[in-house]
């Protein structure tokens, strides 16, 4: 057994090391930003045991398996109104929906813009891969136009949506996008998303080289290197201009950030005073 | 703070008996969406919770309603959610996820007929199949149905009680008439209320499995914050809560998940039997068709016949054995239910051919009056 086998992992406490390996493929953006997330939690000074995590069903949802944390593992594209009940329940836990683009956007996109316009204090990370990638790489509401995927083999007749700008326009008041190369700024953001009181958004941008990848003809450091070139940091954009362009640009930062009253401080403003 | 058990005398419809007896039960939460006609329970709700310390929200949808009253229950609060034909469709997929997760919560079914939009505003009993099967896989689910404003508030208690017990949905499967019927309802004092609530876990956090059954088959549970680190899954699990993708673990899963059901059938299932003992003719029924079925029993003796009504106040699951030894000592079973045949298929099959069981129903829309239920009697009791 050599050195590097027994040495312990920095987030070995955050892991639930026993279910180890996990089922991400070689190359998989998800797990990174998994680890941000965690750096994230732990350095936040509040106590993990008020944390929870939940995810809906996908391979980023997958993620609320292996955090040692309270984690549920919900049905697809319900992770953002379990999260509701759970939160409005007990008030004092801070929770985090970690899940996938398919799950967030297309299934559970209702749910996302209502949790939004009630500026519910959940921290919302989705893993943007472009695709489903759990269920062999179809095309999701995320999925570049003319982009090719296994139900849009001849190319995605469809445009994706623009996750800030939606999060914006339904009322998220906290929103950020990164690549999962930005880990610094992105576990910067995730921490304080999970400070900030309303509803909190972070898209990240992963590869999913078996799901959209191969597909779409791009070996495991193509995407990495758009996502590398393409970046355009702006810090405060207007979310109406940060466009999400394998050509043209991809722009990063933390774009919004504002204070509402939440969901929570209305009810009770209405109903116990 | 106001007081969450109205005791004392009430005029209420059924819907408004539901949340009230859910308020004694203990329910602090309640998500939902509206829809005639159960949405008086909602709004009701919406009154009352704020004023006891627990929480309203009205959700964008019924699959969010279903999928948030299992959150706020995985958080340690008693919670509710009402619906009627489409919204109980919606939940269907979320009834699965609190099986697998074991997660307590009550859903009240105000039938109306259906399929789809159906007659919104008239009652029906046509949900009874897919209360016991909607959700896909196999498993087990308990189904109570109230035949009255006052049956209802007692019976929305009872579900609580059962869920908390054996960690499982309940379903309280009302309907149009009874929830929308006006009726003297007494509550009565809170210490006379008997309240039942989840067992709940003890000893070193460390080693807690969040799925390792206690003595009567039902495990523990832990909540979100309180320090366990739980992880639940709808996924096949281990006693862990860790998915487990092969067949032993899904039959081990299965066992855990029905046996807590199966192996307490005594103290879950309740019936009423009424003038049952000697009968020839056995009425079985439930819901507001067994008012109906009722009369017409009385009816029936009056006239010398001798029958019978067993009332199913749980239809969910199934009293197996009751049918079975009733089939055995009857001239004939008729079950009377606002359908085209849904329990009768149950009875038929329980009955094993030992007597002939006969079904009395209709598509929906109205009630079963007495009179129908008589008639049919009479001719089986003249032999015609
Ligand atoms: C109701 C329902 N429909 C479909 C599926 C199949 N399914 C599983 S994961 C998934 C897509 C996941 O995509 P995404 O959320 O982007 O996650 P990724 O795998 O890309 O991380 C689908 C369609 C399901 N589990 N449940
Ligand atoms: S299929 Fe794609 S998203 Fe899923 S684990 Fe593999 S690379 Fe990651
Ligand atoms: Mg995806």
């Amino acid at each position: 057994m050599n050195a590097a086998t027994t040495q312990k992992h920095p987030l070995d406490g955050m892991l639930r090391t026993d279910r180890i390996p996990h089922i991400w493929c070689p190359g998989c953006g998800i797990g990174t930003v998994f680890s941000s997330s965690l750096i994230a939690i732990s350095s936040m000074g509040t106590d993990p045991m008020k944390t929870a995590v939940v995810s809906g069903i996908g391979c980023s949802g997958r993620g609320a398996g292996y955090v040692n944390l309270d984690s549920y593992h919900t049905t697809h594209g319900r992770a953002i109104p379990f999260a509701t009940g759970m939160k409005l329940a007990n008030p004092e836990l801070t929770v985090v929906v970690f899940s996938g683009d398919g799950d967030l956007f297309a299934i559970g996109g209702n749910h996302f813009i209502h949790a939004a316009r009630r500026n519910m204090d959940l921290t919302v990370i989705c893993v943007n891969n472009l695709n489903y990638g759990m269920t062999g790489g179809q095309a999701a509401a995320t999925t570049p136009h003319l982009a090719k995927t296994s139900t849009t083999q001849r190319g995605n007749p469809e445009g994706p949506f623009n996750l800030p700008l939606l999060a914006y326009a339904c009322g998220a008041t906290f929103i950020a996008r990164w690549t999962m190369l930005h880990t610094r700024d992105l576990t910067q953001s995730i921490s304080e998303a999970l400070t900030h009181t309303g509803f909190s958004f972070i898209e990240v941008l992963a590869p999913c080289p078996t799901g959209y990848g191969r597909k779409n003809k791009l070996k495991n450091s193509d995407l990495l290197k758009v996502y590398q070139e393409k970046a355009i940091i702006k810090n405060g954009a207007n979310p109406a201009e940060t466009i999400l362009d394998m050509e043209q640009g991809i722009t990063l930062g933390k774009f919004v950030e504002y204070d509402r009253p939440t969901y929570a401080d209305n009810y009770k403003s209405v109903n116990c005073d | 703070m106001e007081s969450a058990v109205l005791s004392g005398e009430h005029f209420f419809n059924g819907d408004v008996a539901c949340a009230e007896g859910a308020l004694a039960a203990g329910c602090r939460f309640f998500a939902g969406y509206p829809i005639t006609p159960a949405t008086e329970i909602a709004e009701h709700m919406s009154k009352r919770l704020p004023g006891v310390g627990g929480h309203f929200i009205q959700m964008e949808d019924e699959i969010s309603a279903m999928a948030a009253i299992i959150g706020a229950s995985c958080a340690g609060v008693k919670s509710m959610t009402a619906t009627s034909g489409p919204g109980f469709s919606l939940m269907m997929e979320n009834i699965g996820l609190g099986i697998a997760m074991e997660t307590p919560c009550v859903l009240v079914n105000v039938q109306r007929a259906g399929p789809s939009t159906g007659l919104p505003t008239l009652g029906a009993q046509g949900d009874m199949m897919q209360a016991r099967w909607g959700s896909h896989g196999h498993y087990e689910i308990i189904a109570l149905a109230p035949s009255s404003p006052q049956e209802i508030f007692y019976q929305t208690i009872t579900a609580f009680n059962l869920s908390e017990t054996y960690r499982v949905p309940v379903l309280v499967m009302a309907d149009e008439i009874v929830g929308h019927l006006s009726e003297r309802v007494i509550i009565p004092d809170a210490s006379k209320i008997k309240l039942q609530s989840r067992p709940r876990p003890k000893g070193r956090k460390d080693r807690f499995k969040p799925f390792h059954p206690g003595p009567n088959g039902v495990a523990p549970m832990a909540h979100a914050g309180e320090g366990y680190m739980v992880h639940f899954t709808g996924l096949t699990h281990d006693e862990r809560g860790y998915p487990v993708m092969t067949a032993e673990a899904q039959a081990e899963m299965m066992e855990r998940i029905t046996g807590k059901i199966r192996r307490n059938l005594d103290k879950i299932i309740q019936v009423e039997k009424y003038r049952l003992e000697d009968a020839d003719i056995a009425i079985v029924s439930y819901g507001i068709s067994s008012r109906s079925s009722q009369a017409a029993v009385d009816e029936a003796r009056e006239q010398g016949i001798k029958a019978g009504l067993l009332r199913l106040l749980t239809v969910w699951p199934f009293p197996e054995d009751m049918i079975r030894e009733l089939a055995r000592r009857v001239k004939c079973l008729i079950t009377v239910e606002l359908n085209l045949g849904q329990i009768h298929l149950e009875v038929q099959r329980c009955s094993e051919g030992k007597a002939p069981a006969l079904l009395i129903g209709h598509a929906g829309g109205s009630a079963i009056t007495p009179e129908e239920i008589l008639e049919k009697i009479k001719k089986q009791a003249s032999g015609s």
